[in-house]
């Protein structure tokens, strides 16, 4: 994803910077809205990397034509690319399948070991494994949605107008699905895993339909990302900007709450993109290392939120439907995360 | 080849399980303080440390000499110095604040990213070696060569794993360990300081962690990330060996590095890291307390 700050710095003027910047941050909004799904239920992903990759490659190998000369990649039928978007979000559920069907009814934590290597393994996989998706080359030449429709210079626009429409609808879809009756099996799940199993609800099976709606939304995420970009690799879908960074956009913005992740999303992208334009301007020392100064904030600002502010900058509103008139009698806003967070903000309340 | 890279694993899996087993904390940072002992003896031996008068010699066929036994006390210092750091500005104040798992797991990998950019920060992404030049393996039973560092790698692993068996069964420090490990509220209450028991088990994994990464630099390159690389064997060899048990991890360790390099007669070099998540997998399905977990 490198090629991606490149590519803002570049831009002359801040209006092509801005069309640029929005488009790329509504592509993290859904990955972070997407984490924002498992997370809110207890399912710590690593491997967001991952998911964004399939749904990119996917995506690319369907929509692109056959391979000709020193290429060689599966498929390449050039079918049209909502259809890729939709083996997409296909590929990314069979992911979620796949990893969660020996992780999620065991304990928590394997969930969270079994996919912090799988993006690892994924690039090491598309890197030696011949014909599959052209290696360490790449796809490229992949067509942007639209792309043929538009004249001129124009089409930066059309982009952004369908990386918002497309993070409008995931908006909408997960704030339907949190609201809806499945989405109050899961957060009673969350809040008392125990008391939703008395009542009779199986709690795997909801979990990995989270598990498995979020793996979607990422695998949709990929698929927007390529159309986009027009060109993956494997080093594309670093650990760092693919799940480490929409960690941090989750954890600032506020873990609890759809609007925080979205929120989350461009005030850590802003943070992100935005220093390569002060570069220039900062003294040397700094600015010969703002990339790694960078990458080093990212981390820190986890471990500062965790620490100081843990709900993010928007908390979790408590009230499950407007129906409900009050809220659990003067109690803290139940969390989204673990008893253990709920319990850490009750502390730092008193 | 595999009993090397399974030796570096064990290290790395020992120190990570005991953490685990201890603190209840899944260290998603032992990578990166790997990674920070592999760079801190990399300091004492490259130009940097000469000048400080360490470097230079080397003991008979190995590739190295006093600049790296300086280096490995260096980086077990400071890696425990890292983690313990890390114990009282981080892990304290969550745990005091009633966190769970999961608090612990995204903080732990929040800190891994903040090492790991320090990493680059100091050092830059350059790959390096403790000491330039080929090192020649020498042929021992059956016309297997080995390097003599090879041998030094397997007998560090060796000795550290006798040490820990002294410290846990043979003290009153290594008892109290396991009385936290097996009940910490139980071990409180009867008299157990547990937070000085924190602190002892993050030293001792950060030496582990330490040696781990020193070790994985003698075998391999000094890379800014090869620690964070190494942190799917080091949890399959945790998983392996049932979570929390030393012994199980170095068993894990040398199991999950000898299927690596086996594995390579029938599956492309580049297929490799995938071994470890298939044994994480399988052992999941098939016995998810690990080789030598009893069923409660």
């Amino acid at each position: 994803m490198e090629e991606l700050i490149v590519t803002l710095v570049t831009f002359d003027g801040a209006v092509n910077w801005t069309v640029g910047f929005l488009t790329t941050v509504s592509i993290f909004a859904i990955l972070a809205l997407a984490l924002n799904v498992q997370w809110s239920v207890g399912i710590l992903n690593f491997g967001v990397a991952a998911f964004f990759m399939v749904g990119a490659y996917v995506s690319a190998v369907l929509t692109l034509p056959a391979p000709e000369g020193l290429e060689s990649y599966v498929a390449g039928w050039g079918l049209p690319i909502p259809v890729g978007w939709l083996f997409a979000a296909i590929a990314g559920a069979v992911l979620a399948i796949l990893l969660g069907i020996p992780t999620l009814r065991l304990r928590d934590d394997f969930l969270a070991i079994a996919t912090i290597g799988v993006a690892a393994i994924l690039r090491s996989i598309a890197n030696s494994v011949e014909g599959l998706v052209n290696r360490s080359r790449g796809l490229n030449g992949i067509d942007g949605l639209l792309e043929d429709q538009v004249q001129g210079g124009g089409y930066r626009w059309v982009e952004l107008v369908i990386a918002l429409v497309a993070l409008a609808a995931v908006y909408w879809l997960v704030s339907r699905a949190s609201a809806s009756p499945w989405g109050r099996t899961l957060r009673a799940i969350r809040d008392n895993e125990d008391t939703a199993k008395a009542s009779g609800k199986n709690t795997v099976r909801f979990r990995m339909g989270a598990f498995m709606l979020g793996a979607m939304l990422m695998g949709l995420a990929g698929a927007i990302y390529a159309h986009r970009s027009g060109t993956i690799s494997p080093l594309t879908f670093s650990d760092l900007l693919g799940t480490f960074f929409v960690w941090t956009m989750l954890i600032v913005g506020g873990s609890g709450n759809h609007r925080g992740a979205v929120l989350g999303a461009v005030v850590v992208g802003f943070f992100w993109f935005g220093t390569p334009l002060i570069q220039e301007s900062l003294p040397d020392w700094l600015g010969s290392r703002v990339f790694q100064v960078r990458q080093l904030l990212i981390g820190l600002l986890i471990v500062i939120f965790l620490l100081w502010r843990p709900q993010g900058l928007l908390a979790e509103r408590d009230r499950v439907s407007r129906f409900v008139t009050s809220g659990p009698g003067g109690e803290l806003p139940e969390g989204w995360l673990d008893k253990g967070l709920r319990r850490l903000r009750a502390a730092r309340s008193r | 080849m595999g009993i090397i890279v399974g030796s570096i694993i064990a290290l790395g899996a020992m120190g990570l399980t005991l953490i685990f087993g201890v603190l209840g904390i899944g260290d998603f940072a032992h990578g990166d303080k790997m990674g920070w002992g592999m760079f801190l003896a990399f300091f004492v031996v490259s130009s940097e440390g000469a000048n400080l008068g360490f470097a230079g010699g080397r003991f008979g066929s190995l590739s190295f000499g006093w600049g790296l036994v300086v280096g490995l006390l260096v980086a077990m210092v400071g890696v425990a110095a890292l983690s313990v750091i890390m114990e009282r500005l981080v892990y304290r104040r969550l745990r005091a604040a009633g966190g769970g798992f999961f608090i612990f797991a995204i903080a732990s990998l929040g800190m891994s990213i903040m090492l790991r950019a320090a990493i680059q920060l100091i050092w830059g992404p350059s790959n390096f070696r403790y000491t330039p030049g080929i090192h020649p393996a020498v042929e021992i039973l059956g016309g297997i060569r080995v390097k003599p560092d090879q041998f030094f790698i397997v007998g560090v692993t060796v000795l550290a794993a006798i040490l820990l068996y002294w410290l846990l069964y043979r003290t009153r420090f290594g008892k109290a360990m396991r009385a936290t490990s097996d009940n910490p509220a139980l071990a409180e209450a009867s008299g157990i300081d547990t937070d000085r028991i924190r602190t002892g088990t993050w030293i001792v994994g950060g030496i582990l962690a330490a040696l781990a990464g020193v070790m994985l630099g003698l075998q391999a390159e000094v890379r800014f990330d090869a620690g964070f690389r190494l942190l799917l064997p080091l949890f399959a060899a945790m998983i392996l060996g049932g979570i929390g048990n030393p012994w199980g991890a170095l068993i894990g360790g040398l199991t999950v590095g000898i299927a690596q390099e086996v594995s390579t007669q029938w599956i492309s070099t580049g297929l490799k890291p995938g071994i470890p998540f298939v044994i994480v997998i399988a052992v999941l399905l098939l016995r998810p307390r690990g080789m030598f977990g009893q069923s409660r």
